[in-house]
């Protein structure tokens, strides 16, 4: 499998890199990890004439704790997350993310900008991302802006970037006191991409009742979905086996599967229900101080 | 084996010596096919079929061939001025090289571009355009065998429907009778899907033709390097090429388990292609090529039926099945067996009765049957009759391990005749079952499965003890295309006391290098060091039919050893002639024979050596060489107990393999280090099927992915850590006594791995699974059940 | 089609060429310095016969443009003997019969040599993860874990 003919350019800012695609306009694509790029072009499903390489972008990788913010910068390799010693001990629902996207090889050279930018509901950060209420940072030729995560995903392989913007920071806030996050993903094989997949976040407070909730889903609609109904459900009760149960329920009917290889629409319904459980279930243990 | 005959530094039969052929694989220099550059060489790529069956209206190759770098394009129009747009299948069915009108199945040839580099070959692929009629599908077998369904061989005189054959084995009326008496019948549709052999190195050729010589050379990924030899002269003798002149060289291959048996178009276009550009051509096809048009294993649709009687007495097997062998016959099997082996379906059982029939059925879907790790459908033999001795255990409310130990072919009744015509050599079932029982604790499994129950988790333990028929095969009865089965083996013990050892059979990883020269060793006593071992190139390998089908050992290997067995005849007289004794009062042990009585007067196998070419007794020839021809007697049966116990997650309905214990018994032994390697492979690809790979189609016939995204084979996080163990019982009419192993764990390992997970459902009313089980299909049967 | 002068620096070595910028990794490699080592076995990034070292990071070279590598440090299975010497990964797959075809070898080798820099002592659970991107179709991955934890051993 061969890949068309492009021309390749390698900026070393984010300026030049914004300059260039403005430039080059349609034809121009951007190259970050390359994961799912590249295999898509060997495939010629996707055919760019222009390909903007943003490795060569310093100061784009990192993952720091500020101003109430974790950030992490776009070129980040989903491996650096996976071993982040910060991501594992304070966002743990980040480190579930990485660990299981893809394989140890993808890993070093995916990145979270890209997982995010690529707008395929099938990637699992996204609905982490949707759990943690992150913040994306897309900077086009107007310098940079901030878009909320519930409105970066448009549709299947749509985001709210510009074809002129690259995403180049992800933001998300430091989780409140008695929080707690899992992903649980549920795949055909290691390294493959969600049958199903959901990410929860609950905060507890200190009479341990639920005082928000955010769910997530993966690879059960044209986006990333958000199950509000269950979100709702569970605040302001105390998660119990059956407020848990019932929130399941809701973030089955939330989701919107289509029947294909991975399984049957029904099937994929059944295990949003049943991955939410074990996901609040996680995340409320992580939530009240466990592992 | 018992003992070793041979010390380690000979490293005959039984040790587990390092492999020979590891020093270049380690460091990266094996030699693939791909790795193979000539000078000059031009790159192929192939235009293929969007469409499972369409007419071609017209191939436009205009914008390709404008395209820089694109040298030529190849279409069925070229080669039909050649008279080389068809060729044979090897079984005697007819295959289109390139299409002149029709194409018959998604991805099949349709133009191929021949280019400078593999870029601009791929480029010129895209450039080539094609217009298609898409006419009306076939890709139900069972549709297609239905009064008015479309004729898809409408090419082939005489074809009036879309059978190819029907094939039964075992007296039907006898059967019938026994099941009409039987006090317990059980009866089950099994269906197994289409699997793909997925080697990690795909298919191809570098292709060479020298105008001047008239000489072809091909390196090429062939597990059959002789038979590919004798086809492509059979085929292409009328354009000149001429079998003295064709050289097939099958270098390092990147695993074959079948799938590089069949010869694709892509070779025949590639060497036509050499032909006519003058250059050399490399074809080497990508993955995508490779899993929707490579020939491909199973595809069996069976209602098969057990009979027993109330005390647990199997009596009677029958087995009725619907074949789709796609648009044309080219499984690979025997001529005489269309439906392969699959008479070996009555298993490791005295069974009084049985009759199988199978209906082999054209479709719109690539061609193949045969090719995954597999001695000729055995597999699907063993899946019916494992699964149904399982049923009925369930049925008469007895333990499954007691009601095979009631019902095995006792070690006495070898060699045993089967009612469906097979003389098994040697078994020992219940020595094998009982061990796999003691290894893995099977009775603290039940107890601990029981408890799990209680509290509602889902356990299940399966067992399958399978017989395997391999070897492939007696002359009387076994040939392809004509080709009678034997194997072949050349020894030439040099002045020094070293040997080259020249095999007819080829290794895609199973180690020939080194166990052919174990068994010279073990037959001659020259240290396994000291032997080099050569395959794969038709020029210098005698002839042979190659390895697939586990025929390696049972065939080639008796021709080693037959070959050294002649050597070591004239070996005696030498020495007899070095010490001045008779030949009779020699005696032999590995390396050396001795005086009877005087036990210091002794001649090495060096000292003869060296002697056969400075000192040869008068009247014997000089030199020690010696070539044998073996054509076995019979085919072998190995056999095997394998257990497996499984953990299923009630919510998502995912199984996991926690244990997998395989008892096998290959007879004799040459390298058991290299056997349980071949055991842990095939195991891993008997897991494949039975949990994770499958290749289906839409209606359209359109394959359901064509990547290793929608393949699923297992890494090593879903394999198990595999437990192995042993039992001997040889071969007695193998001069080794060895039996071949190559694919027993893939043969025996589904029917185990779907034991379990049916036994871990079993209370809840699940009676049987179909492969692959995927985690929706429990979670389906968990829901049905009502639990 | 666009072309472009590169400098890689393979096993030690630099590699200048003029290349096509659509050249992927595996075949600069394989083709331009006919270091066939590394194989190809899928080309949509699933199998791992393609892994080498960049800047020491194990990745699949199919996925990876050539131009991409331009001033950067590249390892594949040639490189890994020093002086004749095998590495203990090498002599690992080899005293436990950790290969059969050899096809998936270099690659299992490369993605390897990579989890032991990172962790010395891996467990089976460990390598079985750390070898997760790589397929073998002969071997049953069983001799693979014991060759890592050979070589682990051995280091
Ligand atoms: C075998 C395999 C298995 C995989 N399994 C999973 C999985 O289980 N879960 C999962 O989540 N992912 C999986 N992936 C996808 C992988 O994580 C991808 O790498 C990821 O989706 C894209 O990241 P990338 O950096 O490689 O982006 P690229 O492939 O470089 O780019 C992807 C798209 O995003 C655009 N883009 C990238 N970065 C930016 C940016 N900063 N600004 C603007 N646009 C940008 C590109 O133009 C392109 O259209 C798998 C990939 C492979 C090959
Ligand atoms: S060829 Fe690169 S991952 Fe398979
Ligand atoms: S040894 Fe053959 S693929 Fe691994």
């Amino acid at each position: 499998m061969i890949p068309g003919s492009f021309d390749y350019h390698s900026p070393s800012t984010v300026e030049e890199a914004v300059a260039l695609l403005t430039s080059l306009g349609e034809d121009a694509k951007v190259l970050s990890g390359g994961q799912s790029l590249i295999p898509m072009m060997k495939l010629r499903l996707a055919e760019p004439a222009q390909l903007i390489d943003i490795n060569g972008i310093a100061g784009l990788e990192y993952i720091r704790e500020a101003d109430g913010y974790l950030t992490i910068g776009a070129l980040t390799r989903e491996a650096d997350l996976d071993k982040s010693e910060l991501i594992q001990q304070k966002y743990p629902i980040l480190h579930d993310t990485a660990h299981v996207i893809a394989d140890p090889l993808v890993r070093n050279r995916a990145t979270i900008g890209g997982n995010l930018a690529h707008g395929d509901p099938a990637n699992d950060h996204p609905a982490t991302m949707l759990a943690v209420r992150a913040e994306v940072v897309a900077t086009g030729p107007n310098g940079a802006r901030n878009i909320a995560i519930d409105d970066f995903f448009l549709g299947p392989l749509t985001t709210a970037l510009a074809p002129n913007e690259i995403l180049t920071e992800v933001r998300i806030p430091v989780p409140a006191q008695g929080s707690g996050g899992a992903y649980v993903k549920l795949e055909r094989k290691v390294g493959d991409f969600a049958i199903a997949g959901v990410a929860a976040v609950v905060t507890l407070d200190g009479n341990g009742n639920c005082s928000a909730a955010s769910i997530g889903l993966t690879n059960v609609g044209p986006t990333p979905i958000r199950a509000g109904a269950a979100e709702e459900a569970l605040t302001g009760n105390a998660l119990s086996t059956d407020a848990i149960a019932e929130a399941g329920r809701l973030a089955g009917e939330a989701s919107q599967p289509t029947s294909d290889h991975r399984g049957s629409a029904e099937y994929k319904r059944a295990m949003v229900q049943e991955l939410t459980i074990r996901a609040l279930t996680k995340a409320k243990v992580r939530a009240e101080g466990g592992q | 084996m018992t003992e070793l005959r041979t010390s380690a530094e000979i490293g005959g039969m039984g040790h587990s010596v390092k492999r020979k052929e590891d020093p270049r694989f380690i460091r990266g220099r094996g030699n693939y096919v791909d790795d193979v550059v000539r000078p000059g060489m031009l790159y192929m790529a192939i235009v293929r079929s969007p469409f499972a069956h369409a007419k071609i209206k017209s191939i436009n190759t205009e914008k390709a061939l404008a395209h820089p770098g694109v040298a030529a394009v190849i279409t069925g129009a070229t080669l039909k001025e050649y008279n080389l747009h068809w060729m044979p299948t090897l079984m005697s069915d007819t295959q289109m090289v390139l299409p002149t009108d029709e194409v018959m199945y998604q991805a099949q040839e349709v133009a191929a571009v021949i280019a400078t580099d593999r870029y601009s070959a791929a480029d010129g692929v895209a450039l080539v355009e094609v217009d298609y009629e898409p006419l009306e599908v076939v890709i139900d077998p069972f549709k297609a065998l239905e009064p008015g369904a479309p004729l898809l061989r409408h090419d082939k005189e005489g074809q009036k429907d879309n059978l190819i054959f029907h094939w039964e084995a075992g007296d039907k009326a006898a059967t019938e009778q026994a099941f009409r008496d039987a006090d317990f019948t059980v009866k089950q549709d099994i269906y197994i899907p289409r699997i793909h052999v997925a080697s990690i190195e795909t298919c191809g050729i570098v292709a060479e033709f020298d105008a001047v010589e008239g000489q072809l050379t091909c390196w090429m990924t062939s597990q059959a390097p002789h038979a590919h030899r004798t086809v492509f002269a059979l085929v292409a003798g009328h354009v000149g090429l001429s079998e003295e002149k064709i050289r097939i060289i099958s270098p390092d291959i990147g695993g074959g388990f079948g799938g590089k048996v069949p010869i694709y178009p892509g070779y025949v276009i590639a060497i036509a292609a050499t032909v006519v550009t003058g250059s050399p051509i490399k074809w080497i096809e990508d993955r995508r090529e490779n899993l929707q048009a490579d020939s491909f294993g199973r595809d069996y649709h069976m209602t098969a039926e057990l009979a027993a009687s109330k005390d647990g007495t199997l009596q009677a097997l029958r087995i009725k099945t619907i074949a789709d062998h796609g648009y044309t016959d080219a499984a690979c099997n025997p001529s005489k067996w269309p439906a392969g082996m699959f008479s070996i379906a009555t298993g490791s059982y005295d069974l009084k009765h049985a009759f199988c029939e199978v209906d082999g059925v054209y479709t719109n879907k690539p061609p193949g049957g045969i090719a995954y790790r597999c001695s000729f459908r055995v597999t699907e033999a063993v899946h019916a009759i494992e699964r149904l001795v399982d049923i009925m255990a369930d049925d008469l409310g007895m333990d499954p391990a007691e009601l095979r130990l009631k019902n095995f072919i006792p070690p006495e009744a070898f060699p045993f005749k089967s009612v469906l015509g097979w003389e098994y050599d040697s078994g020992n079932y219940a020595g094998a079952l009982k061990l796999a029982m003691e290894k893995i604790g099977y009775q603290d499994l039940l107890k601990e499965q029981k408890e799990k129950r209680e509290k509602g988790e889902l356990m299940g333990i399966g067992i399958c003890s399978f017989t395997e028929v391999v070897g492939a095969g007696p002359s009387k009865d076994f040939d392809i295309l004509g080709l009678k089965m034997f194997d072949s083996a050349e020894i030439r013990v040099h002045p020094t006391g070293k040997a080259l050892v020249r095999i007819g059979v080829q290794t895609q990883g199973q180690g020939h290098e080194t166990t052919f020269a174990q068994i010279v060793a073990e037959e001659l006593g020259i240290p396994v060091d000291h032997i080099k071992v050569e395959h794969g190139d038709t020029d210098t390998a005698p002839y042979g039919l190659g390895t697939y089908a586990s025929r390696s050992t049972p065939v080639a290997g008796a021709a080693t050893a037959m070959a050294s067995r002649k050597i070591l005849d004239k070996a005696r007289k030498i020495a007899a002639h070095l010490l001045e004794v008779s030949a009779d009062d020699l005696e032999w042990e590995p390396g050396k024979f001795t005086v009877k009585g005087v036990p210091d007067k002794v001649s090495t196998i060096q000292e003869i050596a060296f002697a056969a070419y400075t000192n040869h007794p008068q009247g014997l020839e000089a030199g020690l060489e010696a070539i044998s021809y073996y054509d076995p007697p019979n085919l072998t049966f190995p056999f095997g107990s394998y257990i497996c116990v499984v953990d299923v997650d009630r919510g998502t309905g995912e199984v996991k393999i926690r244990r997998f214990m395989a008892v096998d018994d290959c007879g004799n032994i040459i390298n058991p280090m290299i056997v349980e390697g071949q055991i842990h492979g095939g195991l891993t690809m008997g897991m494949a099927p039975a949990l994770m790979e499958e290749i289906s189609y839409d209606e359209e016939g359109n394959m359901r992915g064509g990547s290793f995204m929608e393949y699923l084979m297992p890494t090593a996080m879903e394999t198990p850590s595999w437990e192995t163990g042993k039992t001997t019982t040889p071969s007695p009419h193998h001069p080794l006594g060895a039996k071949g192993v190559g694919e027993s764990a893939t043969v025996g390992a589904p029917a185990a791995i779907v034991n379990a997970v049916v036994d871990a459902l079993s209370h809840l009313g699940v009676r049987h699974l179909e492969i692959p089980i995927t985690p929706e299909k429990v979670w389906r049967a968990i829901q049905e059940s009502g639990n | 089609m666009a072309q472009q002068n590169i400098t890689i620096k393979v096993n030690g070595t630099d590699q200048a060429a003029e290349i096509e910028q659509r050249l992927l990794l595996v075949h600069f490699i394989r083709e331009n310095l006919a270091l066939t080592g590394t194989h190809i076995g899928c080309d949509t990034t699933h199998c791992g016969a393609c892994t080498l070292i960049l800047d020491g990071k194990a990745v699949k070279s199919c996925t990876v443009f050539a131009v991409q590598a331009d001033g950067k440090e590249v390892l594949t299975i040639e490189g890994m003997t020093t002086n004749g010497e095998l590495h203990p990964l090498q002599e690992g797959f080899m005293e436990e019969h950790g290969l059969q075809c050899g096809f998936c070898t270099p690659g299992m080798i490369m993605s390897s040599y990579a989890l032991l820099q990172e962790n010395k002592n891996p467990t089976e659970a460990e390598i079985r993860w750390g070898i997760s991107g790589n397929l073998c179709r002969c071997t049953g991955y069983v001799n693979i874990v014991k060759a890592v934890q050979y070589a682990a051993q051995k280091a």
